[in-house]
């Protein structure tokens, strides 16, 4: 991607700015345009070679090393090294290097692994073998040699090798079907189509004969986008363009489906492809814990260059008298005499910087990526997170995060998909106020045989009837759905009876498919589209056929579509659905009023209404529409903004003629886990497009707003009649009273808030109408933080992203938490600190995107709850752990100084400051890190209220770091001075009697230095050990084995005399250590001393305040049997969490039978919404939670009237 | 990254698209074992006042005894210590400290006499201590070439860059090498019992037996093997600049000259403090009982050594050992604190688990 970028900054900037146009002209086949055509300027085109690989086997080193000192641990080090290299420091420079070594080769091997992976994969697919037509035959070429212009023949199953634009295909019609599984991870077909000019030309030689060129915008990375015009010369004639668009364009890595061949012609190739385009690296997200890690790391810097210079300045302030600065004994060379003092002041600086600078925790960035590498499999190998009907689990695509899920406090959902399920059922439609039930509810599940027709008021009449028709036909004819007839579909969709060969209804849109399979029960179906004619078979097994003339394709700003069709008696008819506020105000006539009453009845119950509209075109009228829409068509700038004024103007003075109802379940245990969610502490929004109605009760059903919520509302309706600023200020004002009366009793305080996207809008406004308006940001950000359930409804993409962005940015600085499904929650789900993508129907855009993908809301819980929880106590620890090591191990050389006249003289050997960090104390935390459960996962999912024990990063909060550093130091003393007592007062002997063949033996320097070094090594595993909750075999292997082998590493080291050293200084210097009684005697009260502190705090800290996870902990007394008994009551302020009810068994879903009791449901509900004004204030929350405690009830879950 | 992240989505791809069956679900369904699932067997111990409290008052029960014995034990230890270094007027040795010459042909001579209270038995230990001398100063630690110390005759003449400025004089190569080395103790201490009936009687001291076994058979040998001529080996090399002999002239015994000379070696392993003791002599296999009966002494000292010129003390230490070692009361006060302290403590949690413990319960169950 550096290349593509490189190149085009050379193309830019080498081959002259006015060369950079915006658009492009490709040559079909290379033939130049006849001379009277427009001169183009020639452009000069990559080749088609993917470069996905970093680096070439030449500058592997160089830019690999450049790319790793770049971090700025890394770059540290290496000073440190030079620092090492250049001048005379206590320790030799292999201390630092060895561990600096380690790290940069088992980087660049990872790396340097990866990238062969990509070169190897670069190389198949650019030596991948492609058709080219050339002088009207077919050559074979090598993917790579492609060129811009080129006319690619791809044939059924194979990857395009660019992206191309279709010539023509071997189906009659010109189109060609194209799975998308590989790019944006939909499987389903989607159907690409050819110009019509082209769409004839079979054989080589006539594609050969094509003269053309196209122009087109130069690439951009958006998949969904493509703008451009095809110019068709023909001997002489006027050149006929025809304009191209996103279904003409064949993108690279997408494979041709059910299609013998197709000729295409390259346009974008090699790095140009939007496919590479796409690949570009996302911007990094930083957890929180990583930047507590970097705060910490800043405040040890600072340590350790106190250190130094305090030494430093010591020792010269030490050094006055010449005697002590050189002794008889101890004199300089002269060499160093010579040498300026300030220089020698600096050098010596330096080199209490390298002798202090293992403070500084060398290995703690690679054990911290390892945790996290390696964690993250837990979440993918986690058979909970498993869905079986998808047949995937949960995904990890950045493992960076993995503590962040630990943390979270926003919860940002998607409804749509994400709380419900998007699995349309038809429920009912409505025409003129009547309603049409089919009998037997069907997604392809269950079918009773006698489909029919339930009218509630039958009376037909002439002007019904024809409505009724018209409507029928309306939603036969009005969708881009596909029929698949073959038994050997692929892709997701269920074939209506299994095992025998029948149609398949394939949209991208799963509302469609449930409206057309609707239909079908209802009498009227959808036979398939041939030649531009849809066909339907009507209630009287008749085939009617209908032009498609055009279709107005749905986008999420208009919220609706339209078809224009041409009856068979000749009529033009423009048929349009979509959500009722984007249709009532363009209808002019028709039974507004009963239709509305029944779209916001059935919005109350949660049902996803469309309305349905039409309006018949006169000749005339059909050409102006025909004019505009070719115009706007084959515009190459701002098409899209062309095409939404055309659609605009044509689609009006619609008469009504109904509305539709379709069911979006709630996902299974969506409930459960919102309520987990409130109860961890956690706000949840829930953003949506939908209607507030329907959100709404959406949100009640899951337990978004509870009996006891005071709901708040900020709507459109209620800023119409007050101004903003009093609305706002009002709810503020309520908030507050509550808060201050309530006082303590947190219960009462719970609040929910409505706004939708308008009033959003206003309130983000930055507003410039004078002084008072200009806070209403803070004043609603006051407001929210007060609520704690928050529905946003009507919301843009944009507006989702705002929300979070606003969230994000408020003093707090909470950290959020965005989960969606669909490519309309990708904004937001990059924008908040942790993305989830739910796999879902509407594609993979989200997932894609996301930080981690899960199949199902439900497996929220337990992300956050146990995996988020595991991961932040363990990386915590971790973090914590590593500077309180190094405290301990570098402190008492600190304190060394003092006693060695500032020489910079280390307390340890060489190799024990090499191999502390990554040999002696490095596994044991990884594995703690890796598998620490101080919980077990059945408590941490039985007591959300768990998580407020880590919220806000409590456990690397600054008193938390200050007692770990406080105990580092502690322990650093007692070791040193320990020691130090040992061996000042007396000669520290070994016995001389039990041994019997000497006395008296002397410890020197090294033995002093290995004493500490042996009582720290231990010290710091039993703390770890301490710590451990979760003692698996493992642990018990990596604590001890870590011990053992220094014990066993030091023998070896003492044991022989090394010929590659140049000293023998550690020669049986810790055998003699261990020969000595009171050495032995020595080590065991040191470690308990430096022990005694830490589980004093401990014990005091559990008995006298314990916290909800200590109580939640399983203690002696009481044992499994009575498990509730077990758990912890609700920390302080749990509010609304006393009413501890026992758990609930798994609801199961309903059966058939509840389809009863749902309607019985869905009528006591409207009975109480008749009023269709009625403000969400009144609903009646009672009933509603009435409902959901009964089982059958999670399915009236509610969708939004229609979402992109 | 990319490639190979497009080559999955490919191969994803590939399985919807061409395997509708269930084969494909469940090769990717994640494998049901307990490390996966996060499940392991595990003994999950809680440091409660409940559990913590019996190991408090067992550290107490062992370390007081412990505590009490070594503080015991090192009470018994006799140890006479005596600075010699001249200081004051009055001292036997002020004149040869003034003397502040290192090759003075006529060695500085003194005596210093003194009482011992209590007989000392058993084998007795004669240390000589420097005060504020920097052994452990980083300059000096690493002044030495420790393949020269091991015999290797490449080393020999060519000493390590380490040992500058003590590498080379007169252009001839320093054996051995190094500031250590130089710095070498270099006064002669002699004990003299005064027998009550007036007679002066030479305590016995041996001088080997008081390095390391390891160094002296193993770390340090002499150049050319066992058997050689050390005159003959050590041809061509200097004698370090402070030292009045050759390192070949050490010890007439020639087990115990030149590199493997156990003064030497002692001195070699540097100390830790820059106040330290070093063993000197022991006096063991004594014929009378006991080793070093009560009554006066004399030390004669030959004073060598010059420490004065920073602020140097020297002293000379005779010391009796016990199983634990030489004489060291803060290892045995330091059991009993801690013993204490734990036994202490465990009482206070004892009370603290009494009522919260009660309390935590109560609380518990009502729930």
């Amino acid at each position: 991607m550096d290349f593509s970028l490189l190149r085009r900054i050379i193309s830019r900037y080498c081959v002259g700015e006015e060369i950079w146009v915006d658009s492009r002209t490709v040559y079909i086949g290379h033939k130049e345009p006849p001379p009277g055509a427009e001169a183009y300027i020639p452009q000069r085109y990559p080749d088609n070679r993917i470069v996905s690989s970093k680096y070439t086997f030449w500058n592997f080193v160089p830019k690999n090393l450049f790319e790793q000192f770049r971090r700025i641990a890394n770059f540290y080090f290496l000073v440190i090294f030079l620092v090492q290299l250049i001048i005379d420091t206590p320790t030799s420079p292999v201390t630092s290097g060895l561990p600096l070594f380690f790290v940069i080769t088992v980087t660049a091997i990872k790396q340097g692994y990866e990238d062969w992976l990509r070169h190897k994969a670069d190389c198949s697919i650019n030596e991948c073998p492609v058709d080219v037509v050339q002088q009207g035959k077919v050559a074979r070429t090598q993917s790579h040699k492609l060129r811009v212009g080129d006319v690619v023949i791809v044939r059924e199953d194979e990857t395009f090798p660019c992206d191309l634009i279709l010539l023509s295909s071997s189906r009659h019609d010109g189109t060609c079907y194209v799975t998308t599984a590989s790019l944006d991870g939909e499987s389903s077909h989607k159907t690409y189509y050819a110009v019509p000019d082209t769409m004839a030309f079979r054989t080589e030689q006539e594609v050969d004969s094509l003269h053309a060129t196209i122009e087109c915008e130069q690439p951009q990375p958006d998949l969904y986008k493509f703008v451009g015009r095809i110019n068709i010369y023909k001997d002489n004639e006027e050149p006929v363009a025809r304009p191209l668009g996103a279904e003409n364009l064949l993108l690279r890595g997408a494979t041709l489906k059910n299609t013998q061949h197709i000729y295409a012609v390259a346009v974008y190739t090699g790095m140009e492809t939007k496919m590479a385009l796409n690949y570009q690296s996302k911007s990094q997200k930083r957890s929180a814990v990583e930047k507590s890690m970097n705060a910490f790391l800043i405040v040890y810097l600072c340590i350790l260059i106190s250190k130094a210079v305090i030494n430093t300045v010591l020792k010269y302030a030490w050094q006055w008298s010449p005697d002590r600065d050189e002794p008889w004994y101890n004199h300089r060379t002269e060499n160093e005499r010579q040498r300026h003092v300030v220089i020698r002041a600096f050098t010596d600086f330096l080199a209490f910087m390298v002798l202090f600078n293992y403070i500084i925790p060398v290995s703690m960035y690679v054990t911290v990526e390892m945790q996290k590498f390696l964690g993250s499999y837990f979440i993918t190998w986690d058979e909970e997170m498993f869905d079986e009907e998808l047949g995937e689990g949960a995904q990890v695509n950045t493992s960076d995060l993995n503590e962040e899920l630990g943390q979270v406090e926003y919860v940002f959902t998607d409804k749509t998909g994400t709380l419900t399920e998007n699995n349309m059922e038809f429920i009912e439609c409505c025409v003129d106020g009547n309603v049409y039930i089919p009998h037997a509810i069907c997604n392809g599940q269950i079918l009773s045989a006698a489909s029919s027709i339930d009218m509630i008021d039958s009376s037909p009449g002439g002007y019904r009837r024809e409505h009724e028709d018209l409507f029928f036909r309306a939603l036969c004819l009005c969708h881009t759905v596909q029929v698949k007839e073959e038994e050997t579909v692929d892709g997701i969709k269920r074939g209506i009876h299994q095992g025998r060969p029948t149609s398949f209804y394939i949209s991208s849109s799963p509302d469609e498919v449930a409206l057309v399979e609707g239909m079908k029960r209802l009498g009227y179906t959808y036979l398939r589209l041939r030649d531009n004619y849809m066909e339907i078979l009507n209630k009287d097994d008749e085939i009617e056929r209908f032009e498609l003339l055009h279709v107005l394709n749905f986008d999420s700003v208009r919220r609706r579509m339209s078809v224009i069709v041409k009856s068979s008696s000749g009529e033009y008819l423009l048929f349009c659905k979509g959500a009722d506020s984007s249709i009532f105000p363009r209808v002019v006539s028709g039974k507004v009023e009963q239709v509305k009453a029944r779209v916001e009845q059935n919005a109350v119950e949660g049902l996803r209404t469309l309305c349905v509209a039409y309006r018949r075109l006169s000749e005339p009228e059909y050409q102006e529409v025909c004019h505009r829409l070719n115009d706007a068509k084959l515009a190459l700038q701002d098409r899209e903004q062309r095409l939404a004024q055309a659609y605009d103007v044509i689609e009006r003075d619609f008469v009504l003629l109904g509305a539709t109802a379709v069911e979006d379940r709630l996902q299974e245990k969506a409930a459960d886990t919102i309520e987990s969610l409130h109860k961890a502490g956690m706000k949840v929004w829930v953003l949506t497009g939908d209607k507030m109605e329907t959100a709404a009760a959406t949100c009640y059903a899951s337990k978004l707003f509870r009996r006891t919520t005071q709901i708040l509302e900020l709507t459109k309706k209620r800023t119409e009649e007050q101004s903003l600023h009093d609305v706002l200020f009002e709810l503020n004002r309520t908030v507050l009273r509550q808060r201050s009366i309530s006082g303590l009793s947190v219960d009462c305080l719970d609040f929910g808030l409505i706004i939708d996207g308008a009033t959003l809008s206003a309130v983000l406004r930055p507003n410039q109408d004078g002084p008072g308006s200009g806070n209403y940001r803070e004043i609603f950000l006051e407001i929210c933080r007060n609520c704690s359930a928050v529905l946003c409804c009507r919301m843009a993409p944009l507006q989702k992203a705002q929300i979070v962005k606003l969230i994000k940015a408020s003093k707090e600085h909470p950290i959020t938490l965005a989960i969606g499904d669909g490519a309309n929650d990708v904004s937001m789900i990059l924008e908040a600190h942790v993305g989830i993508g739910i796999m879902g129907k509407e594609g993979r855009q989200a997932a894609r995107n996301s930080d981690y993908a899960i199949p199902k809301f439900k497996h929220l819980k337990k992300m956050l709850l146990v995996h988020g929880h595991y991961y932040y106590i363990r990386i915590a620890e971790l973090v914590q752990y590593f500077f309180y090591k190094n405290v301990c191990f570098i402190f008492p050389q600190f304190l060394y100084q003092f006693f060695c006249g500032f020489s910079q003289q280390p307390l340890y050997d060489t190799a024990y400051l090499t191999l502390y960090n990554i040999s002696f104390t490095s596994l044991p935390i990884l594995l703690y890190s890796l598998v620490e459960q101080h919980l077990t996962m059945d408590t941490l999912k039985r007591d959300p209220s768990l998580y407020r024990d880590i919220a806000k990063n409590s456990l690397l909060r600054w008193p938390v770091f200050l007692y770990w550093t406080c105990l580092g130091v502690f322990d650093a003393v007692i070791f040193f001075f320990g020691a130090y007592f040992l061996f000042d007062n007396t000669t520290f002997t070994s016995n001389g009697q039990l041994m019997t063949t000497n006395t008296q033996m002397m410890f020197g320097n090294w033995t002093f230095g290995t004493l500490v070094f042996t009582v720290l090594v231990f010290t710091v595993t039993l703390k770890l050990a301490l710590d451990t909750h979760h003692w698996t075999w493992i642990n018990h292997f990596v604590i001890w084995g870590s011990l053992l082998f220094y014990v066993i590493f030091s023998l070896l080291w003492g044991g022989i005399i090394w010929p590659f050293l140049n000293y023998q200084r550690m020669y049986y210097v810790f055998m003699q250590m261990l020969s000595s009684g009171p050495a032995w005697l020595s080590i065991i009260l040191l470690i308990t001393v430096s022990l005694l502190p830490d589980v004093i705090k401990k014990v005091l800290c559990r008995a006298l305040c314990p916290t909800a996870t200590e109580r939640a902990q399983p203690q002696k007394v009481r044992t499994a049997g009575t498990p509730e008994v077990c758990v912890a009551p609700g920390s302080a302020g749990g509010e609304g969490l006393s009413e501890r009810e026992p758990l609930r068994p798994d609801r199961t879903r309903e059966g058939d039978s509840g389809d009863k009791a749902a309607r019985s449901y869905d009528s006591m509900m409207s009975h109480s919404h008749s009023n269709p004004t009625q403000q969400a204030l009144e609903y009646n929350p009672t009933t509603v939670l009435d409902g959901i405690g009964s089982p059958w009830i999670r399915r009236s879950c509610l969708g939004v009237a229609w979402q992109s | 990254m990319m490639a190979t992240s497009y080559n999955a989505k490919d191969e994803d791809g590939h399985i919807t698209v061409s395997g509708p069956g269930g084969g494909t679900l469940r090769s990717r369904k994640p494998e049901n074992t307990a490390f996966k699932q996060q499940r392991l067997p595990a003994w999950q111990p809680i440091l409660t006042a409940g559990t913590v409290l019996p190991a408090f008052f067992i550290i107490g029960l062992i370390f007081i005894p412990i505590g009490i014995g070594l503080y015991v034990t090192s009470n018994n230890i006799r140890e006479f210590e005596v600075d010699y270094t001249g200081v004051d007027m009055s001292s036997p040795c002020f004149n040869c400290s003034q003397n502040y010459s290192w090759n003075s042909s006529r060695p500085c001579t003194c005596t210093i006499p003194f009482y011992l209270e209590q007989p000392y038995e058993g084998n007795v230990y004669m240390y000589y201590g420097l005060s504020n001398f920097y052994q452990n100063h980083r300059r000096y630690v690493k002044s030495r070439d420790d393949s020269q110390l091991h015999g290797d005759m490449d080393s020999l003449l060519t000493p390590s860059k380490e040992c500058e400025p003590y590498a080379f004089h007169d252009k001839k190569p320093i054996a051995p090498c190094g500031a250590i080395a130089n710095s070498m103790f270099n006064d002669t201490l002699e004990l003299f019992y005064n027998d009550p009936n007036g007679t002066k009687v030479l305590v016995p001291l041996a001088n080997t037996g008081i390095a390391w076994f390891t160094d002296k058979y193993v770390k340090f040998k002499n150049p050319g093997g066992d058997g050689a001529n050390l005159t003959a080996v050590f041809q061509g090399t200097s004698k370090p600049v402070n030292w009045l002999k050759p390192v070949y002239e050490l010890d007439k015994n020639s087990s115990n000259n030149g590199f493997i000379n156990e003064d030497f070696i002692v001195w070699m392993r540097t100390a830790a403090l820059p106040t330290f003791r070093k063993l000197y002599r022991t006096i063991k296999d004594a014929k009378v009982i006991p080793t070093l009966p009560s009554g006066n002494y004399t030390l004669e000292v030959v004073y060598n050594y010059p420490v004065r010129s920073f602020e140097g003390r020297k002293r000379m230490i005779l010391s009796t050992i016990s199983w634990m070692g030489g004489k060291n009361p803060f290892l045995g006060i330091a059991y009993v604190t801690v013993g204490s302290v734990c036994f202490f403590l465990g009482v206070v949690l004892l009370v603290i688990h009494h009522k919260c413990g009660n309390r935590n319960n109560s609380a518990d169950i009502s729930n």
